[in-house]
């Protein structure tokens, strides 16, 4: 089940079965219009927290080989430390949100150098099982300091609100996300395609002997990849506190999500999961606006088919 | 004249605009002991894996003994004899030695898929395996794990897999790379021992071992066939030297 | 060694030893030892009989999945369904539950196995949540959250009926454990299961060999899906009630945790870690299961770093 998806009462098929021609002819074309426009502005806002969040993964996946499970792990303690930050010690929004990106990046190394290290080029099921087990303690560890329940995201001032455009408005937090990450799209791939770092990223997800041979400092560059992605992680888990709520379970919740954006995008490919982030935050909310209780089979089934016919996704390599 | 048991016809292979096999016409005769050489990158393994169906072509056929495989499976191609062996072990590591041979000739036979009667009843294959690896003189080994042989008796394992198929040809893919010279003596008895009816197309970079096995030399340079003949015609040829023999002198 | 010793040795290597017969003796003696805990105890020699199913997959064949309770939970729904609309019979709803669930092995293997590494992981686990989708959208056959209500199963044979302390689950349980694991013994040792083994360790070879790869994995999955399809359908019956967890992501992971304690690809792995893992659930997380949380997680982290063949793999340790 995704975020977002709630069943009513007792999950019920929902009565109206309409289709959204039907639902679309029986109103006027300005309406919509304005739900096509909500709809892509609500998806545009999720496509880019999970995109935020994914992209490390992805990088890390192609770079290293190692699947990680508990990706979503750095996401949620993102979340706990911008919502602890601001509601505890009155941290005003900014700072606080850049400073989760930080700490989680920072926390991410030990972790990567301690114990995701003696895995590389290991065997799937361990990887699978020792990420696992970290996203238990994950649920637990979070469970004990922050209790079972969701910590809200309480918007700067600044922020809240909505912004009006004239012709319709727009919610101010939403578009704050949408610029900013946009924002942080462009810087990384300019970055990915302008320096030398990101040449280096480069060359060892596409040959990793090859950049070995040629003297890039491999284990170096994992690791400083991998806090990277992290601190993203954490910066896209701040950032979508609204839309993906932080929760202990958060990491298990939404694993599939993850999962799907970086497998549907390619692994090790930084505009793939774009691409498939958008897909999916369309989707998202496409069906829940029109068709909530079958927005998740949708999107299971075109993921399915998707990496049926593309099995390293849209832009792997195989 | 009998036909080849190997055959290519414009053999074509490219990766977007990069050609890995350029239309390529190769004949290997019965019997044969064919050497292919070139350069790095020049598209050896490319070519092995075309012909053995691990690779699609873009154009061309594949016959083997007169018949046109171009469009069978991989493991079709093995069924009717067509044998190959791979230039980083491929072997079933944690397996024992004489399991792995087992597996082969299990396959060979039809029974690998059986599901009802214990493999240990099957004596007869796992006798053959055995006798293979007598031949092999890798019988001290049969129960070890494969892993924990030295490189050089894996390679031999590895071609003992490949014989446990009865192949017609076998492509042996740099069977020598890789193993201390202390090791490799053996590898090159055992291959010249191979029966007389097998067609046998070694890939190599060790131009001893190339001159010492072949009675014929193809030289592949970027995909496509440089030049071909016996092993003083290419020892002489000065083309081949500028390309390939000159790259040694750097190396 | 005289190559008449190294091949018998070789043949002789799937024999059945007499130390098999442990786990049987220990279930039979935990009959009459442990009286008040024979309804634990069904549920434990079921959920054997589902690490095994995920073993012949996981440890035998290689392939990760993550979506292992979707096989289970079907055969649980297909058995409870039948159940509460009059079909109790158990032993038919038995094999009404390993036909469906192998059925739908068998299709979404033949998608599914297309693949390997991410993606086939991310594909069990597509399929899997399909189906559990599918079963709270029909949460007028299935129950949905609340879970299938009504189930009513009729005595075995006859005869046996479900008593109130476990006797007659707890018989049904380990006589449908010890046919089903003498299957999968019986597949593990044969020429078919070896060659699984030769899928595992080196896939591109197996093709170099001739052998007809997605065919083999192909059979092994649906096999595979029949047997955890039988262990789902146990659960419902000798619990009378089936829930939509029986199809969770939760569920395919703990089958993981409890092989992999007790060792994968060996078989007996399952043996060894349901039990310890299911009388260690039974006793710490009524405690808080926050905390039981946590220490299954660290000791996941712990096994794979320490100790990765699980138990057997320390006792292989100590025997050299």
């Amino acid at each position: 089940m995704g975020p977002g998806f709630r069943r009513d009462g007792k999950g019920q098929f929902a009565r109206r079965s309409l289709t959204v021609c039907q639902y679309a002819c029986a109103l006027s074309i300005n309406d919509t219009l304005s739900a096509a426009v909500s709809i892509g502005f609500h998806g545009l806002a999720f496509a880019m927290v999970l995109y935020l969040i994914s992209v490390g993964l992805s990088v890390t996946m192609g770079l290293m080989g190692f699947v990680n499970l508990a990706h979503g792990v750095f996401a949620m303690a993102g979340g706990y430390v911008l919502t602890s930050l601001m509601s505890r010690w009155a941290v005003p929004f900014v700072p606080a949100l850049l400073a989760a990106a930080v700490a989680v990046s920072l926390a991410s190394i030990p972790i990567e150098r301690v114990l995701y290290r003696r895995l590389y080029g290991g065997e799937e099921l361990d990887q699978v099982l020792l990420t696992m087990g970290l996203v238990f303690m994950s649920v637990a560890g979070a469970t004990y300091v922050w209790g079972p329940l969701q910590q809200p995201l309480q918007p700067p001032q600044w922020l809240s609100g909505a912004i009006d455009l004239g012709v319709r408005s727009f919610p101010a937090y939403r578009s704050f996300l949408i610029l900013c990450g946009a924002a942080l799209v462009t810087a990384l791939w300019l970055g990915i395609e302008r320096t030398r770092f990101g040449a280096r990223v480069r060359a060892s997800v596409d040959n990793l002997r090859m950049a070995q041979s040629v003297g890039i400092d491999t284990s170096r560059l994992f690791m400083t990849t991998f806090a990277l992605g992290s601190g993203l992680a954490g910066l896209g888990g701040g950032l979508g506190a609204d839309l993906l709520a932080i929760n202990p379970s958060y990491a298990l919740q939404n694993l599939a999500y993850f999962l799907i954006v970086v497998a549907v995008g390619g692994l090790g490919s930084i505009r793939g999961p774009f691409v498939a982030a958008l897909l999916l935050g369309i989707a998202d909310s496409g069906f829940k606006y029109l068709l909530p209780e079958f927005g998740a089979f949708f999107i299971y089934t075109l993921t399915m088919a998707i990496l049926l016919w593309r099995p390293h996704g849209l832009f792997g390599r195989a | 004249m009998s036909a080849p048991a190997l055959e290519t016809c414009g053999l074509h292979k490219s990766f977007g605009a990069l050609t890995v096999a350029n239309a390529v016409d190769f004949r290997l005769e019965r019997g044969a002991r064919h050497a292919l050489i070139g350069p790095n990158g020049a598209g050896k393994t490319t070519f092995v894996e075309l012909v053995t169906g691990a690779l699609q072509p873009n154009a061309g056929q594949i016959h083997f003994d007169g018949a046109d495989i171009t469009d069978l499976p991989q493991a079709a191609r093995v069924k009717r004899g067509l044998v190959r062996t791979f230039q980083i072990t491929a072997l079933f590591r944690r397996l024992s030695v004489l399991e792995n041979v087992t597996l082969a000739v299990c396959e060979r036979n039809g029974i690998g898929g059986g599901l009802f009667r214990p493999a240990g009843h099957h004596r007869a294959a796992i006798e053959e395996a055995h006798a293979l690896l007598e031949q092999l003189e890798l019988e001290d080994d049969a129960l070890r794990p494969v892993n924990m042989l030295a490189y050089g008796r894996q390679r031999l394992i590895d071609i003992a897999v490949s014989l446990a198929l009865s192949p017609k040809v076998l492509l042996l893919d740099e069977p020598a790379a890789g193993v201390p010279s202390s090791e490799s003596g053996t590898i090159i008895e055992v291959i010249e021992r191979l029966p007389s009816d097998i067609a046998v197309l070694i890939i190599e970079h060790d131009m001893d071992l190339v001159f010492r096995l072949a009675q014929r030399i193809t030289v592949l340079v970027q995909g496509s066939i440089l030049v071909e003949g016996p092993p003083d015609a290419i020892a002489a040829d000065p083309e081949v030297r500028r390309v390939y023999l000159g790259e040694r002198r750097l190396g | 060694m005289t190559p008449g010793r190294a091949v018998e040795a070789f043949a002789r290597r799937h024999r059945y030893h007499p130390l098999e017969a442990l786990p049987w003796l220990a279930s039979i003696a935990a009959y009459f030892v442990f009286p008040e805990y024979l309804a634990l105890g069904a549920q434990i020699l079921a959920t054997i009989l589902f690490a095994l199913s995920a073993d012949l997959v996981l440890g035998y064949a290689g392939i990760v999945t993550l979506g292992h309770a979707a096989f289970f939970g079907t055969g649980a729904y297909i058995a409870g369904i039948l159940a509460a609309h009059g079909g109790g019979e158990p032993i038919t709803g038995l094999l009404a539950g390993a036909t469906a669930a192998a059925l739908l092995g068998f299709l979404s293997g033949l998608v599914v196995l297309r693949t390997t590494g991410l993606a086939l992981l991310m594909q069990t686990l597509v399929v899997a949540t399909l189906v559990a989708e599918g079963a709270n959208k029909a949460s007028f056959i299935t129950g949905g959250d609340d879970g299938l209500q009504g189930m009513e199963v009729w005595p075995i044979f006859g005869w046996f009926r479900f008593d109130l302390f476990g006797r007659t689950s707890y018989a049904y349980c380990l006589a449908v454990l010890f046919l089903c694991w003498l299957a999968a013994r019986q597949i593990v040792g044969s020429p078919f299961g070896r060659s699984l083994t030769g899928i595992r360790e080196n896939v591109r070879r197996m093709h170099a060999i001739g052998a007809p790869v997605a065919r083999r994995r192909l059979t092994i999955y649906t096999i595979s899906a029949a047997l955890a399809g039988i262990s789902g359908a146990l659960i419902a019956q000798t619990t009378q009630f089936v829930s939509l967890s029986f199809l969770s992501l939760e569920r395919s992971g703990t089958v993981l945790i409890m092989l992999i304690i007790g060792g994968v690809g060996r078989l007996y792995g399952a043996f060894i870690g349901v039990p310890l893992y299911m009388i260690a659930q039974n006793r710490f997380s009524e405690f808080d299961p926050v905390y039981w949380y946590f220490w299954i997680g660290l000791l996941m982290v712990l096994v794979v770093v320490f100790a990765r063949g699980g138990v057997l793999g320390i006792f292989d340790r100590f025997r050299r």
